[in-house]
């Protein structure tokens, strides 16, 4: 190991003039601050901030438009989930945390839809392989949320109704060369 | 004699309001200045019916959480002295208000009110004695609670306060040179002069140096940044490891209000005390110009409200000591107080002198 001493110079060493300048910056921060926070409490100069902090739960960052964010699952025009209960994004998920169990769609053109489709964000690792794997663009993270915290850990399991009901993000792009917005009009598979 | 009783027991009830109240204002104010000065807001969550007033319900809401927590004292300790130490930080740091001068005598209904609690001839020893006798709470604590750490951390900061209490010493030996007192209502007194007429003749003209090594010395005393070895809880195991609830809160209330009474000696010795420059028990004068008169109890007034200003600056200025400069090592800690601190006294000691016997 290499130990790299710095010399003081006399004047450094004295810590006074040190001192002094680092007081200077800080007063400095302290004055121009309190000034627009002041000014910020009578309506004027809200242009300036006075401060960098982002008050999160009430105050939040502006996502990027291709964030990966909560889950959301597709309907169809009857408000029915687009979802074929194929079991990829389940099979692909690599920290297991989609659970589906399948039923008959009476429609025999649709074979199968989920009788219940659980995500459990307490494992999801935000990888966004299961949206890639979805053959009929049922499952999307355009949601741009992120989890809510809960009391028990069922609380942080979503489920088909909650997913349903989820929105995208306006302006959402879900990737670079296809600037998609939003969901998607017409129904890739004819379904 | 009963009127004299209560009186003092008034001005008490004043002075004790004024530093419990500023001490508990600053724990508040330590995180918002802190903020502010770092581009932060800081604590404002507290709120009481959804009023948040600045986040000044923090200290409320630290209090009841610190008056509810679990008051646990070590087994094998020392249940006795475990108790008594805190109340030992609290007493020592605040009873040195007692002989800090805060206004001018005050003439009401031909009495004669001495605005200090105690008029005390050693004033100046008091407040370095009871400075001392605030160690005993720091090795008490670390003694008492039978923990390896805490005694040496205990010991660490008796090593700190003890080599600072000299600096802190011998610093003021310069102020009583100067003004020819220990009494410190005598030296605010004496600061209502000027030189060549017009330079109030305050504790920071006449002894620069001296300010500069009480205040760094005072600071030490305070076990604040930059000199917190003793404390910094989060970091190093101190002598209050062991400590916990309220007895805790006791420690950082001392801390606190070992603030506000440095403030209050730093004003009373070198910032003219209650003297406010260009205006003496007359009312606003120039020197050699003009005067105006003032009524006595507007002018009383008007000093004590100058002290609790100068006092408030200095503990402003103190957090802005605290939230900007790192924290010394231990050994440069020791060389600073012994090699630098300890000679720039007896140097500064040396030219006072000096300079009394040639003017
Ligand atoms: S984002 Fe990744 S980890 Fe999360 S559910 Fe989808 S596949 Fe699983
Ligand atoms: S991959 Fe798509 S269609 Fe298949 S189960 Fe998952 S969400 Fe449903």
């Amino acid at each position: 190991m290499k130990i790299v001493t710095q010399k003081l110079t006399t004047k450094e060493s004295l810590y006074f003039f040190e001192i002094a300048k680092g007081l200077w910056i800080t007063a400095r921060h302290f004055v121009k601050n309190m000034y627009f926070h002041i000014a910020h409490l009578y309506g004027k100069y809200q242009e300036v901030p006075a401060a960098v902090t982002i008050q999160y739960p009430e105050e939040k960052i502006p996502v990027s438009k291709r964030w990966r964010g909560n889950h959301r699952i597709n309907s169809r025009p009857d408000g029915s989930p687009r979802c074929v209960a194929c079991m990829l994004c389940e099979t692909v998920c690599p920290v297991q945390c989609i659970h589906i169990i399948a039923g008959e769609h009476p429609d025999p053109n649709i074979e199968k839809y989920p009788v219940s489709f659980d995500v459990d964000v307490t494992r999801c690792c935000w990888c966004g392989m299961c949206e890639e794997a979805c053959p009929v663009d049922a499952i999307y993270m355009d949601t741009g949320k992120t989890p809510e915290p809960g009391y028990s850990r069922e609380d942080l399991v979503y489920h088909k109704e909650q997913l349903l009901k989820e929105t995208p993000l306006p302006n959402y792009q879900r990737s670079l060369n296809t600037p998609g917005q939003g969901p998607m009009k017409a129904n890739p598979m004819g379904l | 004699m009963y009127l004299d009783i209560i009186i003092t027991l008034i001005k008490i009830a004043i002075v004790f309001g004024f530093v419990l109240n500023v001490a508990a204002i600053l724990s508040w104010a330590e995180r918002k200045q802190s903020a502010v000065m770092q581009d932060r807001i800081g604590a404002n969550r507290a709120d009481v019916l959804g009023f948040r007033i600045f986040g000044l319900f923090h200290p409320i809401a630290d209090t009841i959480k610190m008056l509810t927590k679990e008051d646990w004292v070590p087994p094998a300790g020392d249940a006795f002295v475990h108790t008594m130490a805190p109340f030992l930080a609290l007493f020592t740091a605040l009873v040195v208000f007692a002989v800090i001068p805060f206004g001018d005598t005050l003439h009401i209904a031909g009495r004669d009110i001495p605005l200090q609690i105690a008029d005390l001839n050693v004033g100046i020893l008091f407040i370095v004695a009871f400075g001392g006798l605030g160690f005993y709470s720091v090795v008490l604590a670390g003694w008492s609670s039978e923990n390896k750490y805490s005694l040496l951390g205990s010991l660490r900061a008796a090593a700190q306060l003890i080599s600072y209490e000299l600096a802190l010493g011998l610093s003021i030996v310069g102020i009583v040179m100067v003004y020819g007192s220990i009494e410190l209502d005598d030296i605010a007194r004496a600061q209502g002069q000027y030189i060549l007429g017009f330079i109030p003749y305050w504790g920071i003209i006449a002894q620069p140096l001296g300010f500069l090594l009480f205040f760094t010395a005072a600071v030490a005393e305070t076990k604040r940044v930059p000199f917190d070895l003793p404390e910094s809880e989060s970091e190093i195991i101190g002598y209050f490891t062991e400590y916990s609830g309220m007895k805790f809160g006791a420690f950082w209330m001392g801390e606190f209000i070992e603030v506000v009474a440095v403030a209050g000696v730093v004003t009373a010795l070198y910032f003219g005390g209650w003297q406010i420059p260009f205006v003496n028990n007359q009312g606003i004068f120039f020197p050699g110009l003009f005067t105006i008169p003032l009524p006595h109890v507007l002018i009383v007034l008007l000093q004590v409200a100058a002290f609790g200003l100068k006092v408030l600056f200095f503990c402003w200025f103190m957090l802005l000591v605290r939230w900007t400069l790192p924290r010394f090592r231990y050994d440069q800690l020791m060389a600073f107080g012994w090699k630098f601190m300890v000679p720039l006294a007896l140097l500064n000691i040396l030219v006072t002198g000096l300079f009394m016997y040639v003017f």
